[in-house]
């Protein structure tokens, strides 16, 4: 009796949680992908059968997908969802890649910084985070503005004779962007250097290793993991962001996520803009099988 | 002694399965009421096993187990009428130390009264009674085992099991507490189960042990039965120190046997049932053995030489490691009597040592 | 050289510091600017705070996001306990890999393609029952999904580090299995629920993108309606509402560190006591 008691309680706890993410997550996307072949034709609602209900023919309107590739008429890879992908792209892996840069050196002096110093400065780098990120993404509009701090400065200083555009330029949306998203790397990877086994590097100086050389022969390789997997939690999201574009950049520096949405909320065409929404979890399909795979070794390494 | 019950703890061809590996191979075991009963084996011998199957925590992949005739095998943790002393105390940290101990007795729905006078004797018992409304970490280790064992006499079980009692305790500490354990078990009178890897806790704390290995029951006994009298080969080498001398069997009688050795012929004190030319190991330890530059007077038998390779003093007694003609080593312990007499041998001596035919076992395997 | 490279590593830390701070900075002391303009501070003024308390639109955002981020809250710290419970105790069951990725995926996913398969899925219900209507529920539905990820993470590297012997001490002093995880488990990862709780309020209260898609006509949480305004141009006004928030949170954070490290510090004190006082029983 209390086996089967004990056996339900096990189905229970874990019957809870599967269900409700199989209803919000995984059922969600399947309606994704199966909206992404809709024929809309002039319906507003987009929740039509895939077959013709009089034949039971399946028709799917992969014009959708072709759509994103070939523009109308035109050359195939030559459209503007496959620039904007582009773009996309570029814009998370310079994120992801100026993160590491300003993040890693970072991390490795918070990791070596004194025991009892260490809580305050990890505070420290918290507290932004838990202040609203709108918000201050919201402050460097102001900052990089015409007629912000920075230019003012600038000008001030007598560094520059007029004000240098910097809003809604590649500089805004890449200082926007490894701004909001620099604790997403420093916090892996300091969680990875701080278990750091020092008598290792100890080891390298022993056997005449100068603590550059050791750095690069000893930490860095250790730390891989944690690196990959701080890339990817940038790397990955980042591709997909709404609102710094829509904030600090420009009409030029249209990114993906904005295209999704103007295509649903614009253009009401919601079929291509689950397509678009497919494609763009295609191409994290790869990123995320690395973030999985190198978590999990960053983890089990201690 | 009172009339003690016997077969009170009895596991009947108990086995334990882990996929292919078996941790517990058919283990017979029957536990007098009353006594401390040890479960002594290095590492992975299956002894912690055995304990947690008693305790509730592993399911026997067959056999039964029977605690005042009642089968409880089949009977969850919550269920037996048996405590468990954990090696890393388990004391809830989120109570005081008054919580933990009137834990079990509060999930009995125990009247409050009776709560109050059992929690308060228990800590008496073990003597913390000012630290009752205390957590467990502002106690140190040596209290916190003393919470521990309170936790688990309280609700006066009809079987204690203690799984490693002094393995968390520095050594100083250990020598102490020993004695307070036992006493306390004695004085509430339970049914005790420990399992140890340290031969000095369980030759001092138990009753009987059990010698464990592989996951099977190699000798049951005293801790000088065990100790005098091993049953195995392994037992005599896993048992204090031991010189094994490997040979055949050259006299077998009723009352003693001989065996033919690479150093001679050994006499041995007993019989032992097998034929002649069989494979026999005698076994003898350490302090048994006599040791001296000139040949003793009177000693005819087991008397044999070699030359002192090494010597090692203990404070309390010295050993010397000699060596024979055909490079057989021996182990030879003598005790340091009074100041005077320190034996006057040092390396390289030329040395007979002998022994009682008496002192010596012979095993089989 | 050796100077250089002895004190490159706190002058890193502090430009980085710096970069970290500068627009909330930037935000407190220009929320007191007299007038409209940036980078120029005419004069002290609380004339922006006053605009705050007039302006209904961000004052309902406010009380609305506050109930959003306490019902996300308490249902993302509830279910994510369930998850961490499935992941670290539940070695094999069906469908555990497929799980694990389920649960882990919205850390790591563009928040877009969550909001926009969340928003067909509400449609799509919407067509079939009638029911959801767009609003304070899919709303909180949607951040609810994202707070569980965070929240699950929280309470499982609790639940790892915790020793399992109690609950089997427990079980064996007459606990049930309900038992020991009301009366033992519980209180010992409560921190952790908590704080899973705080994360994914934190989060609801500063979702844009979710929201966005998921919310109906006259719904707008606050971060919608700053949304709003900062696509329209700069507004003091939310320099004001930054301020209050980040004295808010400053105030939290620092009261919380405090309090953890006074007490871990007397924690010490405490065992260093009793280990002193054994030491000298044994002497004796």
């Amino acid at each position: 009796m209390h086996r089967l008691l004990r056996l339900l309680g096990r189905e229970f706890v874990i019957g809870v949680p599967f269900s409700w993410l199989a209803f919000f997550f995984f059922l969600p996307f399947l309606i994704l992908a199966y909206i992404s072949f809709v024929d809309m034709g002039n319906d507003i609602h987009p929740f039509k059968p895939l077959w013709d209900s009089a034949t039971g023919v399946v028709n799917l309107k992969y014009e959708n997908y072709v759509s994103i590739f070939r523009a109308e008429g035109g050359a195939l890879f030559d459209t503007l969802y496959l620039e904007s992908y582009g773009r996309s792209i570029k814009y998370a892996f310079a994120t992801a890649t100026l993160c590491l840069a300003i993040g890693y050196p970072f991390a490795y002096f918070l990791a070596r910084a004194s025991a009892h110093l260490r809580p305050a400065l990890l505070m420290m780098v918290m507290l932004p985070f838990w202040t609203s990120f709108l918000l201050r993404v919201y402050a460097w509009k102001g900052i990089l503005a015409d007629q912000g701090l920075l230019n003012q400065l600038l000008l001030a200083l007598g560094l520059i004779a007029e004000p240098i555009q910097m809003l809604y330029t590649d500089v805004s949306m890449l200082v926007g962007m490894s701004y909001v998203y620099l604790p997403f790397m420093v916090l892996p990877l300091y969680a990875n250097l701080v278990k750091l086994d020092y008598s290792l590097l100890e080891a390298a100086y022993d056997l005449g290793a100068t603590p550059w050389k050791a750095f690069w022969l000893v930490t860095v390789p250790l730390s891989k993991a944690g690196i990959i997997a701080g890339f990817m939690l940038v790397f990955i999201p980042a591709l997909g962001e709404f609102v710094i574009p829509s904030l600090l950049g420009g009409p030029e520096n249209l990114m993906i996520g904005r295209v999704v949405w103007d295509e649903m909320f614009t253009a009401n065409n919601w079929p291509r803009a689950s397509a678009l929404a497919v494609v763009m979890i295609g191409a994290i399909v790869v990123p995320l099988a690395l973030y999985y795979r190198h978590r999990g070794q960053a983890e089990a390494q201690h | 002694m009172a009339d003690v019950k016997e077969g009170y703890l009895v596991t009947e061809d108990l086995v334990k399965r882990f996929d292919e590996a078996i941790a517990v191979d058919e283990v017979n075991l029957s536990i007098r009421q009353g006594e401390i009963f040890a479960l002594l084996g290095s590492s992975g011998c299956g002894k912690s096993t055995l304990l947690r199957m008693l305790a509730g925590f592993e399911k026997p992949s067959s056999g039964r187990i029977l605690l005042g005739g009642q089968d409880v095998a089949g009977m969850a943790p919550y269920e037996r009428p048996i405590n468990m002393m954990f090696q890393s105390y388990a004391l809830f940290p989120h109570l005081d130390i008054w919580d933990n101990v009137a834990f079990g007795l509060k999930r009995e729905g125990c009247p409050k009264a009776e709560i109050q006078q059992r929690v308060g004797a228990m800590l008496d018992l073990v003597q913390l009674t000012p630290y009752a409304r205390r957590k467990p970490h502002q106690l140190s280790g040596g209290q916190q085992q003393r919470v521990a064992l309170a936790r688990s006499l309280a609700k006066k079980p009809k079987l204690l099991l203690l799984d490693e009692p002094l393995g968390a305790l520095d050594k100083k500490l250990r020598e102490q507490t020993q004695f307070e354990l036992v006493n306390i078990i004695e004085q509430v009178g339970v049914t005790c189960v420990m399992v140890t890897h340290d031969q000095e806790e369980a030759m001092t704390m138990a009753n009987r042990i059990a010698v464990m290995s592989k996951g099977r029951v190699l000798q049951v006994g005293s801790p000088k039965e065990i100790y005098e009298f091993p049953s195995s080969r392994f037992v005599a080498d896993f048992i204090g120190n031991v010189n094994l001398f490997d040979g055949k069997l050259s006299v077998d009688e009723a009352d003693h046997c001989a065996i033919a050795t690479s150093l001679g012929e050994m006499q041995v004190g007993h019989g032992i049932s097998g034929s002649l030319g069989m494979p026999v190991t005698l076994a003898v330890r350490p302090e048994k053995i006599s040791i001296a530059k000139q040949r003793p007077a009177g000693v005819d038998r087991n008397l044999f030489q070699g030359r002192v390779k090494e010597i090692a003093y203990f404070g309390s007694f010295n050993t010397f490691i000699v060596v024979t003609p055909d490079g057989t080593k021996v182990k030879i312990t003598e005790p340091n009597g009074s100041r005077h007499d320190l034996l006057d041998l040092t390396w390289e001596d030329e040395v007979f040592f002998w022994w009682d035919d008496t002192d010596g076992v012979a095993l089989r395997d | 050289m050796k100077f250089l490279a002895k004190h490159f590593g706190k002058a890193w830390m502090v430009l980085v510091y710096a970069f970290l701070y500068l627009p909330l900075l930037f935000m407190i002391v220009f929320s007191f600017n007299s007038t409209r303009q940036d980078a120029r501070f005419t004069g002290f003024s609380l004339r922006w705070y006053e605009a705050l308390t007039r302006d209904s639109k961000i004052v309902e955002g406010f009380f609305l996001s506050l109930k959003v981020a306490t019902v996300t809250g308490l249902l993302s710290a509830t279910l994510g306990t369930f998850a961490a419970f499935v992941l670290v105790r539940y070695q094999r069951f069906f469908g555990r890999t497929l799980f694990s990725g389920m649960v882990n995926a919205p850390l790591v996913m563009p928040e877009v393609v969550i909001g926009l398969s969340l928003l067909l899925l509400m449609v799509g219900a919407q067509n079939l029952l009638g029911w959801p209507e767009r609003g304070m529920l899919t709303i909180i539905l949607g951040h609810t999904l994202m707070g569980m990820a965070y929240a699950m993470v929280v309470v499982q590297s609790r639940l790892l580090e915790m020793d399992r012997s109690i609950e089997e001490a427990a079980m064996d002093l007459g606990a049930r299995p309900y038992q020991v995880f009301f009366l033992v488990t519980l209180p010992n990862i409560f921190q952790a629920i908590l704080a899973a709780f705080l994360l994914s309020f934190t989060l609801s209260f500063d979702d844009v993108v979710i929201s966005e898609f998921l919310s109906g006509p006259g719904v707008n949480t606050l971060p919608q309606v700053i949304f709003g305004y900062a696509r329209r141009g700069i507004n003091p006004t939310i320099y004001a509402a930054a301020t209050l928030l980040i004295a808010t949170v400053t105030i939290v954070i620092v009261s919380y560190s405090v309090w953890v490290a006074r007490q871990t510090r007397r924690r010490e004190r405490e065992i260093a006591a009793a280990t002193r006082a054994e030491l000298a029983a044994i002497g004796r």
